[in-house]
């Protein structure tokens, strides 16, 4: 494996870990505030951190850094998770997505967005640390006191501090203890690997070996846990080591050496000397001062009485709880190691709560990873391409024996069926490969509500539904851009101003819920906004102005609703970069068609409109009707058909040269000849003898398409021209029948359009009403 | 098999020669995938004359496009008796239709003469020079030239 491909997979994590990021925030603004969720965040933005420091990503690392001290600021409690820390924190794990995503494809990302959010970011974590000096005392003392090694526990007397219970606390920096206070401490590392440290090619004597560069190390080696000879498992791991330290680099230095194993391992690391007994203070000069005036104590941890000169509100709380423990140690001699002091048992809660969680939490996930495994989209789609072969296969087989003279034999039609139906579970089984669940379009989603929130200065909530219905990866991947615009549509026209909503009696904040389900086969996508509808006046003037429609037209509403499906069609006022880019709802809907879809609008004045898209579950199978049209076997996509009939008569009309129209229930539909359209046959199709397809056509108007006979309905496979050939006007794809023949597959769309302008052209531009 | 190794190292290559009509054509037999017999295609509409249509090569739709009238030579009529070289020409794959293939033919570049100044049906575009092996007189055919509309969508 090449560093390239390790990359590549650094970043399908990092997709994984952003999915992973985003779906807890959006739990946490939800109101989640267990700590799982917290951890799960922090967890995330850890690991993209520690993934890009490896491939010296600096922009990446720099900014997780940022974002995971914020986090854990979060984590810790420091931090309340409000709805406006959480903006920021959304929009940072959008800035991380970026950056990633640069990182990865080698674009930039505005570094004034990125700056500003770092500031953001800074000021949060700030704002948590300085109150949590005062609420948060015990948590600061442990932070604080855990660099501050250089101390023996001290006896405080305690008649000295009471007066001075009114003491205001000192501000200070935290990281000013971590890395400026160089002074050698003494660690006591417990290390356990376990076997999974073995099997991901970690090495204790690597990470001993690195600790031995932070400075003197001794080390032993407990074996009692190895098993005799006969038992052992070569791949296991029995032993554990302890490390006694003495190292100026502080904690996090050491915990860094374990920053890939500590999952993988029971990691333990205490600091030896009492120092935990508390800082007498806490402003830094005279931190180093205190130093130097009780360094001398270290050897012989007398638990001489320090009078403290300034007590601080820690020794009021912290130190007046410690200094007992600190007693006991102080007269069971110099014994630290097991020393049971608050402190010390805090540090180890505290402090590495996060690695200590991380492990546990890690486990599960890398269990669950383990049941699933990465397949690259080309072999699914080769497997997908012979399980297709096969069901043809099978079902010529079928017909060559029902032909045959063997089609008596009992065995071999039992034979067959049975063939059948494995073929067919084989064929569900293989789709259900690519069937993925759309969260992660939805994720995707509520980045984009918020960034237009933001620019519209609209109050946004987006709910999603049904996140976990599955659909085929092709649909996913081609989901996104209509998806997409019709999100921005909906918060930009949709959803009215916060002053408007309250005007009209609703809450400021509008709800925008996205949903998914199964139905029938296929799955139904809606957006539904509680906005203020269409403004038919509107649309209707609109459509008058851009010449789609007369002013005589009399319009039922949900034809007025259909109108903004017209290419062209823009109700905004004002054209923003939001939406009004010059695609509209009429780009929507040709990708909507394109995937063999539906899409449908409901508007509700004042009360918000639903936007209801159907799609196929799968781009790879269709179900179609089989037609003969001039000799030739075509396949309609069934979707686009709404109903078949016999032509009579008395209920064909011509119009003009060569035009018929068809009357079905007093209402006329042009009938369009598909054997012509096609150039297949230069001789109209007598209706009569035919059959005559209703279908919906791109303006929401119908269409007969005249072929000569209906053969059955039936699923196919869909097989691309454009591989081999080049795209056919009026053909959408190609199928192979159970005959083993290819069967081309109809373009109803652009059948249609052809029959109005006369011509087949490879891009059709859309008709307008008339 | 030394031999021929040998040959083909010295910048001689292994072409495919096959008949339409009275004459010999042959093409690179790299670019062969492999030699089928006729199945009747299905037609495309909107397509040129010398696209007879589409068949199923084990689940590949493959265009089958009849070499004579691609040539400028008449029109075939496919029969069982038809054969189909299934070509690459970049990364797409069409069916040649052919009368028949004749053999497996060694040349180096010497061998190939440059295609004579004849107004020809022929058209000289496509071919890219002719052998003279045996007596028998054999064009060489540049099937990159014949599908421009493949070549100006891949590149």
């Amino acid at each position: 494996m090449d560093m390239n491909e390790i990359k590549e997979i650094f970043f399908q994590e990092c997709e994984e870990q952003l999915a992973e990021l985003e779906t807890g925030l959006m739990a946490l603004d939800e109101g989640d505030d267990d700590s799982e969720t917290v951890n799960a965040v922090f967890r995330a933005v850890h690991s993209i951190k520690g993934g890009a420091g490896a491939f010296a990503l600096d922009d990446l690392v720099r900014f997780a850094h940022v974002f995971e001290t914020t986090l854990d600021c979060v984590r810790s409690n420091q931090l309340e998770p409000t709805k406006d820390v959480i903006k920021v924190l959304l929009k940072s794990a959008d800035v991380l997505a970026d950056l990633t995503n640069a990182a990865r494809d080698g674009g930039t990302v505005e570094e004034s967005r990125c700056s500003a959010l770092i500031v953001d970011l800074q000021a949060l974590a700030n704002g948590a640390a300085a109150p949590a000096q005062t609420a948060e005392v015990d948590d600061a003392a442990v932070i604080a006191a855990e660099p501050d090694i250089g101390f023996t526990p001290v006896q405080v007397q305690f008649d000295d501090l009471e007066p001075d219970t009114s003491f205001t606390p000192v501000p200070f920096s935290f990281d000013a203890f971590g890395d400026d206070v160089p002074c050698a401490a003494k660690f006591l590392i417990t290390l356990t690997p376990k076997a999974d440290l073995y099997l991901k090619g970690n090495e204790t004597v690597l990470l001993l070996r690195e600790l031995s560069q932070l400075g003197e190390i001794a080390v032993s080696c407990d074996t009692t846990q190895l098993p005799g000879i006969e038992q052992i498992d070569p791949e296991g791991a029995y032993l554990t080591w302890t490390i006694t330290l003495t190292s100026s680099a502080g904690e996090d230095a050491i915990r860094a050496v374990f920053e890939f194993a500590e999952w993988d391992c029971e990691l333990d690391i205490q600091s030896v000397d009492p120092a935990e007994a508390g800082p007498p203070d806490v402003s830094n000069e005279e931190m180093s001062d205190a130093d130097d005036d009780v360094s001398p104590v270290n050897d012989g941890l007398k638990g001489d009485d320090i009078a403290l000169a300034q007590p601080s509100a820690f020794v009021n709380s912290a130190v007046a709880e410690i200094a007992g423990n600190a007693e006991d140690a102080a007269s069971t001699g110099p014994n630290v190691v097991n020393l049971p002091s608050a402190v010390s048992q805090k540090t180890q809660e505290a402090e590495p709560t996060a690695l200590n969680t991380q492990a546990t939490q890690s486990r599960p996930a890398k269990s669950a990873a383990a049941s699933t495994i990465r397949v690259e989209l080309e072999r699914v789609d080769r497997l997908i391409n012979l399980v297709g072969e096969l069901v043809i296969n099978q079902a010529m087989l079928a017909q060559s024996v029902t032909e045959s003279a063997s089609s008596g034999t009992s065995a071999v039609t039992m034979g067959l069926e049975d063939l059948q139906q494995l073929t067919r579970e084989i064929q569900d089984s293989v789709m259900a490969i690519r069937a993925q669940p759309v969260k992660p379009i939805f994720q995707r989603m509520s980045r984009t509500v918020r960034e237009i929130a933001d620019m519209t200065g609209k109050n946004v909530r987006l709910v999603t539904e049904g996140e976990n219905t599955e659909v085929d990866k092709t649909v996913i991947d081609k989901l996104a851009e209509p998806l997409t615009h019709m999100i921005r549509n909906a918060v930009d026209h949709g959803l009215e101003t916060p002053e408007k909503r309250q005007a009209a009696g609703k809450p400021t904040e509008g709800v925008l819920r996205l949903s998914a389900k199964h139905r029938s086969g296929r799955i139904v996508l809606e957006i539904a906004d509680d906005g203020a509808g269409i403004d038919r006046k509107r649309v209707r003037q609109k459509a008058i102005d851009n010449g789609l429609i007369t002013a005589e037209t009399v319009l039922a509403d949900d034809e007025i609703d259909n109108l903004i499906f017209h290419a062209g069609f823009s109700t905004a006022e004002t054209l923003s970069d939001i939406s009004g880019r010059g695609v509209g709802m009429d780009v929507v809907k040709r990708s909507i068609q394109a995937l063999g879809g539906r899409i449908t609008i409901v508007s509700t004045p004042g009360k918000g409109s639903v936007f209801t898209m159907s799609l196929p579950l799968t781009l790879a199978v269709l179900d179609g009707m089989v037609v003969t049209v001039a000799d030739q076997t075509l396949v309609v996509p069934l979707t686009s058909i709404i109903e078949t009939l016999k032509p009579e008569a008395d209920h064909i009309h011509g119009f003009g040269a060569s035009g018929r129209l068809i009357a079905i229930r007093d209402s006329f539909k042009p009938m369009v000849d598909v054997g012509q359209i096609l150039n297949f046959t230069h001789v109209p199709t007598d209706p009569l003898a035919g059959v005559a397809l209703l279908v919906d056509s791109d303006d929401g108007g119908q269409s007969a398409l005249l072929v000569d006979a209906i053969q059955g309905q039936r699923q196919v496979v869909i097989k691309s021209l454009e591989a081999n050939y080049a795209n056919v006007p009026g053909i959408a794809a190609a199928t192979i029948l159970g005959d083993g023949q290819v069967a081309l597959i109809v373009d109803v769309e652009a059948v249609v359009s052809a029959s109005r302008s006369g011509a087949l052209k490879s891009e059709m531009s859309l008709a307008a009403v008339g | 098999m030394h031999q021929t190794s040998k040959n083909l190292a010295d910048g001689a290559r292994e072409l495919i020669a096959f008949r339409i009509g009275e004459q010999e054509f042959c093409v690179d037999i790299m670019s062969v995938r492999e030699i089928r017999g006729w199945t009747p295609a299905t037609s495309l509409p909107h397509s040129p004359g010398y696209v007879l249509g589409v068949i199923n090569l084990r689940g590949a739709v493959l265009p089958i496009v009849d070499l004579s009238s691609r040539l400028g030579m008449k029109e075939s009529d496919p029969s069982a008796r038809h054969v189909i070289i299934v070509a690459q020409v970049y990364s797409k794959v069409v069916g040649l239709l052919v009368d028949a293939v004749s053999d497996i033919l060694t040349a180096t570049d010497e061998n190939i003469q440059p295609t004579p100044e004849v107004s020809s049906e022929l058209d000289k575009s496509f071919a890219k020079g002719v052998l003279a092996i045996e007596g028998r007189m054999i064009c060489l055919i540049e099937l990159e030239r014949l599908f421009p509309e493949v070549e100006s969508e891949a590149a």
